[in-house]
């Protein structure tokens, strides 16, 4: 009886619209409750040291006597946008991300065409496990690796290339500067490219065949195949490792401070080394973390244009 | 014939290309792995000896089993492995409870500003840890926490947790809506479905982003630089660079250290390609 109540008044009474909003409310306070213990470490362990780190700039803080500081206002900034060593870091940064990533663009790309292409090489399965392995190992232990190959008096790099007798004596390579930051370079697109490669043949492998096939057809050659069909059509990849790579080339610590630390002559002072060389050296928080606020303010312009580029069409 | 030629030199040519690209991935691997089982006397030979002639277990021996001779940087690295494991387990299970509930909630359910946050996640994984490493090391400090591996647990979660929600939220919104709405039918409550239904179909998502909380925990350089200062927790990528003294390195320990290190997550990686493969590329190349 109660029971046929109660459906009855739903029919009636109670609007569908109601309903779906009550179904909303027990669906609000479940997701509160899925959501909460992630936002907290999130709001915790980010936005407040975020937000911590945007005020200290402001301050002449040190980290010896973190109590006495005083507002300097903008002073922080200015000084570094019109500092020589800012802009020099900057602008190394720039050219490690830059070349960097282009290699790793260029070369995953190729590889990954190498491993995805229709006539299969024989051991291309083992290839392509096998590529993923540089991936897998530490960034500290790819520095370190390459530190030794680059080693002045025992390394690989001398070893082979005397033997084979392309220089007479061995080199220190690492102690020259602008070497040293291409020989950093090249530990980076070691340890990077299978990334891109991971990315570029997945997508490779959605890329339609009948387009191939009916381009073949029409008489297209292989390279017409791969700038008027592939290269379009991996575009969106394309993207998304251009601005995944360059966000983490941009902010490259570990690889510099097991190699070179910021050396020779600052020849591989990139900005996230100057920052914590400011920070835990000189103990000048209220500087490092003015340094830490602008580089991340460009990481994250970078950040939002990937949010936009990616996920906007979609939803 | 000449089509044949043609084609014959294309297929010598990729070959080639495969030769160096196995050579470029194998060979500095393989000069870490002579350089490890090779003597300190051995390693000065000019050219280096490419296979050792002496080959010695000595330099693992001093890490996994030290005696007295063994040097600091090598006696101290077991407790370093040990660190990393725990802490890298402690917080890839964490990192995969929290963040797939909050991945759930974010593909699945409505809410107010439920696009902005899942907006903000995507952001914070490009946030660079600098930005936010001195208020950490000042509130961790005042906490005294600074030198245990539970302030580094806290802390990776700062970046395991996005990655982990980023992962799974393309999982979840993956597993067909009728699948769900068919359990409700039949009685399951929402916490039912999503530990009956939801959790053991997206078993690859959780493998995939568990792999990765792993890899980016064991990988972790920058806070733990930071954030510790004895055995009691320092990890792996913190003992490795300790080889490296002031003046010289030794370089067959540290090589051996390299190897202990790099073997954990290059087992990850083969073991479960599959699904890393699978789980980065649909949270990545969405779109």
């Amino acid at each position: 009886m109660s029971a046929n109540q109660g459906l009855s008044q739903n029919i009636k009474g109670e609007s569908p619209r109601k309903r779906v909003s009550g179904l909303e409310a027990s669906e609000r306070r479940l997701a509160f409750f899925l959501i909460v213990p992630a936002l907290i470490l999130t709001v915790g362990l980010i936005f407040v040291p975020l937000v911590t780190t945007i005020v200290y700039s402001f301050y002449d803080a040190n980290l010896a006597r973190l109590n006495r500081a005083n507002f300097v206002g903008l002073e922080h900034y200015v000084d570094f946008l019109g500092n020589n060593a800012f802009w020099a870091s900057i602008g190394r940064t720039s050219y490690f991300t830059f070349v960097s990533v282009g290699i790793e663009l260029i070369l995953g790309i190729a590889i990954a065409l190498l491993i995805e292409q229709k006539r299969k090489l024989f051991g291309w399965r083992f290839l392509r496990v096998a590529i993923l392995i540089p991936w897998a190992v530490p960034t500290i232990v790819t520095g370190a690796m390459w530190r030794w190959i680059y080693a002045a008096d025992y390394g690989a790099l001398n070893g082979l290339l005397f033997q084979f007798g392309l220089i007479e004596r061995y080199i220190p390579w690492l102690a020259d500067s602008t070497r040293a930051m291409n020989l950093v370079i090249i530990a980076d697109v070691w340890h990077s490219v299978p990334f891109v490669v991971l990315l570029i043949s997945a997508a490779l492998a959605t890329l339609p065949s009948d387009l191939y096939e009916a381009s073949s057809i029409d008489g297209a050659s292989a390279w017409q195949q791969f700038t008027r069909i592939t290269v379009p059509l991996l575009r969106p990849a394309i993207l998304v490792v251009l601005v995944i790579r360059s966000v983490e080339a941009f902010r490259v610590f570990d690889l510099i401070y097991i190699m070179t630390r910021g050396g020779p002559v600052n020849g591989t002072m990139v900005i996230s080394y100057l920052t914590y060389q400011k920070t835990f050296s000189d103990l000048k928080v209220g500087e490092g973390s003015a340094l830490s606020f602008l580089v991340s303010a460009f990481t994250l312009v970078l950040a939002w244009v990937y949010v936009r580029l990616l996920y906007s069409k979609n939803d | 014939m000449l089509s044949q030629l043609r084609y014959r030199i294309g297929r010598a040519f990729l070959y080639l290309c495969m030769i160096v690209l196995l050579f470029a991935i194998f060979a500095p691997l393989y000069w870490l792995f002579v350089s490890s089982i090779s003597t300190r006397s051995e390693l000065l030979n000019v050219p280096p000896h490419w296979f050792p002639h002496a080959p010695t277990l000595q330099n693992y021996l001093d890490i996994l089993a030290p005696t007295d001779e063994a040097s600091r940087a090598s006696t101290n690295f077991r407790f370093a492995l040990g660190n990393s494991v725990f802490v890298s387990s402690v917080v890839t299970v964490i990192s995969l409870f929290f963040g797939s509930l909050a991945a759930y909630a974010f593909a699945r359910l409505t809410f107010p500003f439920r696009k902005a946050g899942l907006y903000l996640y995507l952001s914070v994984r490009m946030l660079p840890a600098i930005s936010l490493v001195i208020p950490l090391y000042i509130i961790l400090r005042d906490a005294s926490l600074l030198n245990s591996t539970t302030a580094l647990i806290l802390v990776y979660l700062s970046f395991t947790l996005p990655f982990v929600i980023y992962i799974m939220v393309t999982f979840f919104e993956s597993i067909p809506r009728e699948l769900e709405d068919a359990a409700r039918v039949d009685g399951c409550s929402r916490v039912g479905l999503l530990w009956r239904i939801i959790l053991p179909i997206s078993a690859p998502g959780l493998v995939a982003s568990g792999v990765f909380a792993f890899l980016l925990s064991w990988d972790e350089f920058f806070y733990a630089l930071l954030f510790t200062s004895t055995p009691v927790a320092k990890t792996v990528p913190i003992a490795l660079a300790e080889f490296t003294g002031r003046n010289a390195t030794d370089y067959p320990a540290q090589s051996a250290a390299a190897m202990l290190a790099l073997i954990p997550p290059v087992l990850l990686v083969l073991l479960f390609q599959r699904f890393i493969v699978s789980g980065l590329t649909s949270g990545a190349v969405k779109g």
